[in-house]
């Protein structure tokens, strides 16, 4: 191959691939931008309930965790994405006899990707309860603070500060995880980039491309971060 | 006797157990997970199907077989791998650490799944190539293609928890047994490996489970490991219990793995428990 075409498939527009591979850049970071909220919400009230001090909390979100982190990503996407349709089917069906449902593959890859997600960032979050002395508890209720003001006003602004290191660790693994979800025809980056792979036949370009973009979106992150972690320890010292 | 006394009267009275809100909403979390377990075994009991089962479970065995094959090769080869990457990762020599720096940064930096398609499209595209130099026969096999991929993405986590354990080491351990005349591999065997297990089984253990966990997406370069043949099940039945069943298989053995490292942590740090 002379080295001019490589350049022209990789050119913007009708005959190259960056606008689609582009376009699948932004369904990545939109799926997983999308992702993050929902897990991290759901991660923090698993750890909470898995650091409670009644036992049935403890449970629910052992078997949370378990879960979600003992499937593999895949199995998790499949069976969600195949077998939710059938669910909400059977009960939609209940009440409206003629209804079919179709599950769109970006929801069904959000749901999936946030259950690993906070699974993952849950034990994040538990490891940083632990860290978090008593004292801090019974001094916020000292001073009248009640429950859900104390964990608000007190515990919450250290544990994201003490969780913040785990929980990019779990983001950098989610946003890797965004590329299972092409196997379910999402037009994200690894998809577009293999249709591209798949008809010019130049299948390592193509992947390789794909496997830069998403070193480039880790090293992005991890400027991100590292922005962050500069702000958060900027407010401790005041 | 006034000490024990003193304890006795200053314990506070047990709590009353009672059903506070927590209790409800813990019981209620409780009763949706039996719920979920009840509807999915009634669900497999409802759906049972003989033929399913007699056409599929043997296919699911092998799949199995060659889930833990991959899973051990890939495992093996990358433990070898990684030596000289942690070698390099540890070394002083800015050239060697910078290459197995930018080595395990691309393979922790990039999903896996990018890094098998690579391997089995990408570099399986260069047919004629490969052929001259002979080696097409293995990029041929999707099944060598993924322990490749695998073995490469293992090594450069594997890398890191070696270079982890042995930095756990305190300094003072090398200086002594040079001090005692040993000299550095001899250190390492009899020094400091015994005390950087322990620090690396853990991360060991759940490397292997990330490895198993992350073997099912071979099932889409066409390997027929376990979740390979659920797809195929999956296609020609439309039987979602094609993927129930693999989902019970892989969560089965992801906790006796689980529970197996957590047991040997146990007998490996004896001596460290008062």
């Amino acid at each position: 191959m002379p080295a001019q075409s490589i350049w022209t498939l990789l050119s913007w527009g009708p005959d190259g691939w960056s606008d689609d591979i582009a376009s699948g850049v932004l369904v990545t970071i939109a799926l997983a931008l999308a992702t993050l909220p929902i897990g991290l919400v759901i991660g923090f009230f698993v750890a909470f309930a898995k650091q409670h001090e009644e036992p049935s909390l403890r449970l629910a979100g052992n078997i949370y965790t378990t879960v979600f982190r003992g499937l593999p990503e895949l199995v998790t996407l499949f069976l969600f994405f195949f077998g939710m349709p059938l669910l909400l089917q059977y009960v939609v069906r209940l009440f409206n006899p003629d209804a079919t449902i179709d599950v769109n593959s970006f929801v069904a890859g959000m749901i999936v990707l946030a259950l690993i997600f906070s699974s993952y960032a849950s034990e994040v979050f538990l490891s940083a309860f632990r860290a978090i002395p008593k004292g801090q508890y019974e001094g916020g209720y000292a001073i009248g603070l009640s429950t859900w003001q104390t964990m608000r006003l007190v515990i919450l602004p250290q544990l994201i500060r003490i969780a913040f290191p785990g929980l990019e660790n779990c983001w950098l693994s989610l946003l890797k995880d965004t590329s299972l979800v092409s196997v379910v025809n999402l037009a994200e980056t690894l998809r577009q980039s293999g249709v591209a792979a798949r008809v010019t036949k130049h299948s390592f370009l193509f992947y390789s491309v794909a496997a830069l973009i998403f070193l480039a979106l880790a090293v992005l992150s991890s400027i991100a971060t590292s922005y962050i972690l500069r702000y958060l320890g900027r407010r401790e010292a005041r | 006797m006034s000490v024990s006394q003193a304890i006795v009267i200053d314990k506070p009275p047990p709590q009353a157990r009672g059903w506070p809100r927590v209790r409800i909403l813990g019981y209620a979390l409780v009763g949706i997970w039996m719920l979920f377990g009840l509807g999915i075994v009634a669900y497999l009991v409802y759906a049972w199907n003989a033929e399913f089962f007699a056409r599929y479970a043997p296919a699911y065995l092998q799949g199995l077989g060659t889930t833990l094959s991959l899973v051990s090769i890939s495992m093996v080869l990358g433990a070898i791998l990684s030596l000289p990457v942690a070698y390099g990762r540890m070394s002083k020599n800015p050239f060697l650490s910078g290459l197995a720096y930018c080595y395990v940064y691309f393979f922790r930096g990039t999903p896996l799944l990018v890094q098998t398609y690579l391997v089995y499209y990408g570099i399986g595209s260069f047919r004629p190539e490969l052929e001259t130099v002979g080696l097409w026969w293995f990029f041929r096999e999707a099944f060598y293609c993924g322990v490749f991929a695998f073995s490469l993405n293992t090594a450069a986590y594997q890398a890191e928890i070696l270079r982890g354990a042995i930095e756990s080491v305190p300094l003072g351990q090398w200086e002594g047994a040079a001090s005692l005349g040993l000299h550095k591999l001899q250190t390492l065997r009899k020094v400091v490996l015994p005390q950087a297990i322990i620090v690396a089984l853990r991360p060991y253990g759940n490397e292997l489970i990330l490895m198993i966990k992350a073997s099912a997406i071979v099932a889409i370069i066409t390997v027929y490991d376990l979740m390979g043949n659920a797809k195929l099940a999956y296609a020609k039945s439309f039987d979602i219990q094609a993927y129930i069943w693999v989902a019970i298989v892989y969560l089965v053995m992801v906790e006796i793995l689980r529970h197996g490292v957590e047991w040997i942590e146990r007998r490996i740090t004896v001596h460290l428990h008062r």
